[in-house]
């Protein structure tokens, strides 16, 4: 075969780009790329911001049931039923060999009836766009039973909300905002816990929903786990997690829940929790039914 | 004489640490190795009343015996056991968790890196065996929290097994 010298150019920068991503997909590019293969409930479920997680809370687990020799992902379809308003999440997320996570999910706040008592009108939707990122950095939540170290993760989320003018009405600075998270979770077996504890930099407002910054700066604010395995399939527990509160015209409150979580086969996960989301949008006491389908492989 | 006074004597000291076990009829011959409890892999359990969750000895038996049945049928492990002693296999498994869940056992296999360094045994196919241990904990009415118990033990050993 006679190769001019320009499509022998294009040819060697093309081998060296399958080479780069080779090398980077595939440390060792001999082996095949497995699907599956973790244990029952250990990828987590996906928060309504679409990262592997709690409901609310994300983990240092990555999603998708791949190992670290293969890929993974998972979808999720969330609703929060609460007295004034609904939030529903849905998303999707990719797991790259049990160490990289990269997912999507929108969001909505439907204000429902409540909108006129806003000055909205009836229906008036507040919705997001989020893109996330995880790697974690050490440790194994699962296998490292004879450590202290849980798994830890870190992570940056990138949110944009829609209705960028009457977010900045409300007295957000922002219509977008970036956030970014340590997580350490572990799985203490002889004793059926699950332990996480997160830390979130961010400034948003009902996580992004109503914009970001206001009255204060972006700072740390901290959010825990706790669950008990009651089998390989179902596990109960609570999360907490802190937010800024940065909007005059309305109180923010931090997050609650307890749930519980179901792992009907490798593929599917259902979740169930009560939630306790405060006041939002100066409406009080916002607690209502959490439930989350999470599909994958 | 003087050797069998030498070795009645020395026999119960060593045994602590040398407790070679009688191969069972079935057993393949294996290159020599010198036997210690701290092949197993772990310190065992302190609590008695695992062993007991565990119904004894004879509950563990019946474990291993229907882990082994089942991993030799699972389709994403089958592989890794054809070539495998199974007489031994069980009873050394057998021994292990026995050892490990606090019982009256000494563990006398090779230890973890030598027994499956040639294997190259991926995550996915230490996980298919928990799953299929799991079930046979199961099928033995071993409480979920009592499992775990010994999952824990085992699940630092996947740094041992896991080559690939």
């Amino acid at each position: 075969m006679a190769l001019t010298p320009s499509s022998a150019i294009r040819n060697n920068t093309i081998l060296c780009c399958i080479a780069f991503w080779a090398s980077i997909a595939s440390p060792s590019a001999a082996e095949d790329i497995e699907p599956g293969g973790k244990l029952l409930l250990t990828r987590g479920i996906s928060s309504v911001d679409g990262t592997g997680g709690g409901g609310i809370v994300p983990w240092a687990l990555i999603t998708g049931n791949e190992t670290d020799r293969g890929i993974g992902a998972t979808a999720h379809l969330t609703s929060v039923m609460l007295p004034d308003f609904d939030v529903v999440s849905y998303g999707a997320g990719i797991g790259l060999r049990d160490r990289l996570e990269m997912s999507y999910s929108h969001q909505t706040l439907d204000t429902g009836s409540t909108g006129p008592k806003l000055g909205l009108p009836d229906g008036y939707t507040f919705s997001q766009n989020v893109l996330a990122a995880k790697v974690r950095i050490a440790g194994d939540a699962v296998y490292g039973q004879d450590t202290w170290l849980p798994q830890i993760a870190i992570g940056a989320i990138y949110k944009k909300a829609d209705h960028g003018d009457l977010l900045a009405a409300l007295g957000a600075e922002d219509d977008d905002g970036v956030e970014f998270y340590v997580s350490a979770t572990k799985l203490l077996l002889a004793q059926s816990l699950l332990l996480g504890a997160t830390l979130r930099y961010t400034e948003a407002n009902q996580n992004g929903l109503l914009g970001f910054g206001g009255t204060s700066d972006a700072s740390i604010y901290p959010e825990v786990s706790v669950g008990y395995l009651l089998s390989k399939r179902l596990i109960i527990g609570g999360e907490y997690r802190a937010k800024p509160d940065n909007l005059t015209f309305a109180q923010e409150d931090a997050w609650m829940d307890l749930f519980a979580a179901y792992a009907i086969n490798d593929a599917m996960t259902m979740s169930a929790a009560y939630a306790d989301l405060g006041s939002i949008a100066t409406f009080d006491d916002q607690r209502g039914l959490y439930l989350s389908l999470q599909v994958g492989f | 004489m003087y050797r069998f006074c030498v070795a009645a004597l020395a026999g119960p000291l060593l045994s602590a640490t040398l407790a070679m076990a009688e191969p069972l009829p079935g057993e393949l011959p294996v290159d020599p190795y010198e036997a210690s409890n701290e092949n197993a892999g772990a310190a065992p359990l302190e609590n008695p009343d695992v062993f007991v969750a565990f119904h004894g000895q004879a509950g563990i038996d019946r474990i291993v015996d229907d882990l082994v049945d089942r991993v030799i049928v699972d389709p994403r492990i089958e592989g890794i056991f054809r070539a495998s002693d199974l007489v031994r296999l069980r009873r050394t498994l057998k021994e292990q968790f026995c050892y490990l869940l606090g019982g009256p056992c000494d563990y006398t296999g090779r230890d973890m890196v030598e027994a499956h360094k040639d294997q190259g045994i991926t995550m996915r196919e230490f996980n298919a065996l928990v799953e299929s241990l799991q079930l046979a904990m199961d099928t033995e009415g071993v409480p979920f929290a009592m499992q775990n118990r010994l999952i824990a033990k085992l699940a630092p050993m996947q740094r041992d097994v896991v080559t690939r």
